[in-house]
């Protein structure tokens, strides 16, 4: 596993490297104006008038080290960075994630024991719009109708910070910004869960448990919940896990448009910034993150199908 | 296109009645300047460093000119005014100017401001580090500080762009006890900055918000009005202009917004639109063709071309009437330096293709003379839109152009370093003097040296290099503005690039934020002016 995790960084590294220009050429870019002595003073603050091979060794012997390095852009450690936005992050996937779980799930089982009639197609039609629909286009209508227009919830960022909210108060400020957010990431995700629970719920009510299950003579209510739901579950765990794998990716969009402190927007702006080692360094995380919770994908399959079993 | 037209129109009555009602607002209607208040600002992009001494990008100039205070600062006509030097000299030789800096500045910790930290600045930042000022102030061989509040400077031979390049943004002066023997790239005071200014920095949360309070012990007494300013990093456009629109931002600069909002914002009654503050920058727009290119190295194919572009339309289309067409590469905003006898290349289709013929470049088939690549300067649609503009004007005339597109490290690359274009665009500020901002764009030790906007069509013409080096060094000023002009025609005879419009970037900030602009250097300046009028605001 340690072994995917550095595979991953190396061949990032020179991926990256492929990109034209560099850090130094991006600084000089934007600071309007610049001379040779200016970008060589830079270059040589960033560890950038070094050999490739060199550079490379030495980011090699950083990993081995657990030292993600330093953004001379930003002038701090990537860790320091990462660990920054992290939170702003984990709080938006979390709430947008777990919406979209409960609600699409809760949406897609009550579609599948209606399959047919008005509540699914009502249901399954909702989803489909809400998952063809653009991401950044139903966090600008939520903001307009939202906050310009109705002023309930503010247009971006995380707190308020002009108010200087304290305890109590500075919860409350951050869970009215995440509300948008939140939803707008999640009405997407949401629409991916109701479809697969539908489907699931359809595949597992065929199967011949479940007609023993009836021949029982149990309760509609108690064969859709304990016996479906359950082993419906499966593809939306395994679901549930790719997703969990892109935290730290972020949501680069909804970042954006909320001017949320997240990940995604670090990442993406390191890009273009050519920050290479700090991008470097979210890539690596990401990958570790991706790893990690497959593992735990695994694992979590034997607690839900007890058919599953570790190979001995 | 009626529609387009009036909208036009109306947009242009509605600039034009902001900055008059704000020309007199301060003043006359609004009353005295009322203490208090929180102003929450657009900052965007983020900013990388706080200090404009080793940074010249706008939003650390944006945010720093509030924390710094400049020698001077520059008025509505860029006239210099006293700011941390009460005032100056120069000797009628022009071999020496002499700084008289004002008594009882403190720094934000508490140390004194005096002529060591402008001498140590300037020959450890200025001089060596600085992106722009080393050959404005290349010319200082010695600094002298008889007493702790006069600096003179010694110079090899005149250099009369000093004196428009000594505010905040131009030649920041940093406090030398933090930095002197510190490596001063990486100086975590670039961070937190400790300066004279107005406001004081209090804290930077990356990627979020930044925040500066109030100097009480600011050496103008009675400023600033605000109490605190909060600089918020808004990426999304859309999103600002909501942000604006509501209320929860109440001042915005360099078009924060695209054109066609700015037009339905500036109709608001709580918002105003505002072009001025911009004057030091005088940014112009231009096409840079590449002179290397088998069809470009032409004369008659670069005038042909830009006969075939139609100026008016570029300004009042393109860029919806934020931007009036250029003649020359000096701004008519530098009316002393600027040259309207240059050479013109009116909107002429017919003259374009007959020159085009005349350099043996006939229709073929097809209709197609020959192809081009064109690459636009990464800054947003209204670039892009300028190069889709271009691919349809030369149509008309028979090439055939491709436009391409990609981030601004791999474009500064392609045209300063690698020099794999054909047509690029770009904006270049011209500053309060050609020689800081003009001159980078045709002097011949630029080219192909992959630093970004410089010399970037190749043009090399020695009568040029030696004029623009006569220029640095003429003592009395009418000399540098003759010698300016006779650039001016030169370039413009050889056409290397072709100026398209003076951009005219705006602000937006609410309607009862009164004397948001009161210096052409505004957006690179200090808010101390600034004050919210409590009995308009609703």
């Amino acid at each position: 596993m340690a072994l995917v995790v550095l595979g991953i960084a190396v061949v990032n590294f020179f991926l990256l490297h492929l990109a034209p220009g560099d850090a130094a050429q991006v600084l000089a870019g934007e600071a309007g104006s610049a001379t040779p002595e200016y970008m060589a003073a830079l270059r040589r603050q960033f560890g950038l008038d070094q050999p490739l091979p060199l550079q490379f060794l030495q980011y090699l012997g950083n990993l081995l080290t657990f030292n993600l390095g330093f953004s001379f852009r930003h002038g701090l450690p990537v860790l320091e960075l990462i660990g920054q936005r992290l939170p702003a992050t984990l709080l938006l996937m979390t709430a947008s994630i777990g919406f979209a779980v409960l609600a699409g799930s809760a949406l897609g089982v009550v579609a599948a024991r209606n399959a047919g009639r008005l509540a699914d197609t009502l249901i399954s039609t909702l989803a489909l719009l809400f998952y063809a629909t653009p991401v950044f286009w139903i966090g600008l209508v939520l903001v307009v109708v939202f906050s310009v227009g109705l002023d309930w919830l503010p247009v971006g960022g995380m707190t308020s910070v002009e108010a200087g909210y304290g305890g109590w108060d500075h919860v409350k400020d951050v869970a009215r910004h995440l509300v948008l957010p939140a939803a707008t990431l999640g009405l997407f995700y949401l629409a991916i869960y109701t479809r697969l629970m539908r489907a699931a719920m359809l595949e597992v009510t065929t199967q011949d448990f479940v007609r023993t299950a009836v021949a029982k003579g149990l309760k509609p209510r108690r064969i859709a919940l304990r016996h479906v739901l359950r082993n419906a579950l499966l593809p939306v765990v395994t679901m549930l896990g790719v997703q969990v794998g892109s935290i730290l990716g972020g949501a680069v969009l909804v970042e954006t448009i909320f001017a949320w402190p997240g990940l995604g927007r670090l990442a993406f702006e390191a890009l273009f910034q050519r920050d290479l080692n700090l991008l470097l360094g979210i890539l690596l995380c990401s990958s570790a993150v991706v790893v990690v919770v497959n593992l735990a994908v695994d694992l979590l399959y034997t607690v839900l199908d007890p058919r599953i079993d570790f190979a001995r | 296109m009626t529609s387009t037209v009036s909208r036009f129109v109306l947009l242009r009555a509605t600039v034009l009645a902001a900055s008059v009602a704000s020309l007199f607002g301060g003043a006359a209607f609004a009353g005295t300047p009322q203490d208090g208040g929180t102003l929450t600002a657009i900052v965007q992009p983020e900013p990388v460093t706080l200090t404009s001494a080793i940074n010249t990008a706008a939003p650390t100039g944006f945010i720093s000119g509030n924390v710094f205070d400049g020698l001077v600062d520059y008025d509505l006509d860029l006239n210099p005014k006293p700011a941390l030097a009460e005032r100056w000299e120069v000797a009628p030789d022009g071999l020496s100017i002499t700084f008289f800096l004002r008594k009882g500045v403190t720094w934000h910790d508490g140390h004194p401001f005096t002529a060591a930290d402008v001498k140590w600045t300037l020959e450890n930042v200025w001089k060596t580090i600085h992106p722009r000022n080393q050959a404005t102030f290349g010319r200082v061989t010695q600094v002298d500080t008889p007493d702790d509040h006069t600096v003179i400077l010694r110079l090899s031979e005149p250099s009369l762009a000093i004196l428009s390049s000594v505010n905040s943004n131009g030649a920041q002066v940093l406090p030398k006890h933090l930095y002197e023997g510190t490596d001063i790239l990486n100086n975590p005071y670039n961070l937190k900055p400790v300066g004279t200014g107005a406001f004081v920095f209090k804290e930077w949360s990356k990627g979020n918000h930044l925040i500066l309070e109030r100097n009480p012990n600011y050496w103008d007494k009675g400023k600033p009005h605000l109490d605190r300013i909060v600089f918020k990093v808004i990426p999304d456009a859309a999103a600002r202009a909501a942000a604006l629109e509501k209320g929860d931002v109440q001042y915005a600069v360099f078009s924060p917004v695209p054109l066609k909002d700015a037009e339905r914002l500036g109709k608001l009654p709580s918002l105003k639109i505002e072009t001025r503050g911009y004057e030091w920058i005088s940014p112009w727009l231009f096409f840079d063709l590449n002179v290397d290119n088998k069809y470009l190295k032409d004369v008659r194919v670069r005038r042909a071309i830009a006969h075939a572009i139609d100026r008016k339309a570029i300004s009042n289309i393109v860029w919806y009437g934020f931007a009036k067409p250029a003649i020359s590469p000096v701004p008519s905003t530098l009316p002393a330096f600027h040259d309207a006898t240059v050479p013109q290349y009116e909107f002429d289709v017919k003259k374009a293709e007959a020159l085009l013929d005349e350099a043996g470049y006939k229709r073929g088939p097809d209709g197609v003379r020959f192809a081009l690549t064109h690459d636009f300067i990464p800054y947003g649609d209204d670039y892009k839109r300028t190069g889709e503009y271009l691919k349809q004007a030369l149509k008309r005339v028979g090439i055939e152009v491709t436009i391409r597109s990609q981030d601004t490290a791999a474009f500064t690359k392609r045209v300063y370093g690698d020099r794999d274009f054909d047509i690029s665009s770009a904006w270049f500020a011209a500053f309060s003097d050609p020689q800081v901002g003009v001159t980078r764009a045709y002097w011949s030790g630029w080219v192909g040296k992959n630093t970004p906007w410089t010399n970037g069509s190749g043009y090399r013409n020695p009568e040029v290099d030696a004029l623009i080096a006569q220029a640095q060094g003429q003592a009395r000023q009418e000399d540098r503005i003759a010698t300016f002009k006779k650039i001016q025609q030169i370039v413009q005879t050889d056409l290397p690039s072709i100026p398209l419009a003076e951009l005219k970037f705006f602000s937006v900030h609410a309607a009862n934020l009164k004397d948001v602009v009161t210096h052409g250097d505004q957006i690179y300046g200090s808010l101390k002016d600034a004050w919210f009028d409590k009995a308009a605001s609703n």
